[in-house]
């Protein structure tokens, strides 16, 4: 999955990529794997510029699915910091752009928080229990925004 | 087209930390 362009370009334009092997560097894959409860591979976490773990994708996943979970993360770092117009943009992008992929739903979710931690306007939650209406009905995230309707 | 895979986990941070970048982090068993 890793040499894919779509993920090459992603993580070369939006991340620093720091790989530990569990034989190769057993050393730092044990001092990172107790730092960040790191007990099973593949793992990656996607980290703010701090160190602090924003997200993680726990065992291996196809191309359509890595990409918009690398972009959810990126869109968590962003959350994070507080950018929330830059985190509404990524969380909207994986719906328009990966809308059958799992973590959709859950981008889509916050994408509604975000909008209203930026404007701080309730009808973006309202909006957002709506657009449930119409798509990911199923899942947790539906359930969570419900809440909003 | 490779990802260039750093494995100093330190320097890294500490250039994240000048450059405001986030970091991405694979904890690996496959054949390098």
């Amino acid at each position: 999955m890793w040499p894919h362009r779509r993920v090459v370009e992603l993580v070369t334009d939006e991340l620093i990529p720091v790989r530990v092997h569990v034989r190769d560097h057993a050393d730092e894959f044990r001092r990172l794997g107790d730092r960040y409860d790191a007990r099973w591979t593949p793992m990656i976490l996607v980290l703010d510029s701090s160190g602090e773990e924003r997200h993680r994708v726990e065992g291996f996943l196809p191309v359509d699915e890595l990409v918009p979970q690398l972009e959810f993360g990126l869109g968590r770092v962003a959350f994070s910091r507080g950018d929330f117009e830059d985190a509404e943009r990524r969380f909207r992008q994986i719906v328009e752009d990966a809308p059958a992929s799992d973590v959709a739903p859950e981008a889509l979710y916050w994408a509604g928080v975000a909008r209203y931690k930026s404007t701080d306007d309730a009808e973006a939650l309202k909006a957002t229990a709506s657009a449930f209406h119409d798509r990911y009905q199923e899942t947790t995230w539906a359930k969570k925004a419900s809440v909003w309707d | 087209m490779e990802i260039r895979w750093s494995h100093d986990f330190d320097r890294e941070l500490e250039r994240a930390r000048e450059a405001g970048k986030p970091i991405l982090l694979d904890f690996s068993a496959a054949p390098m």
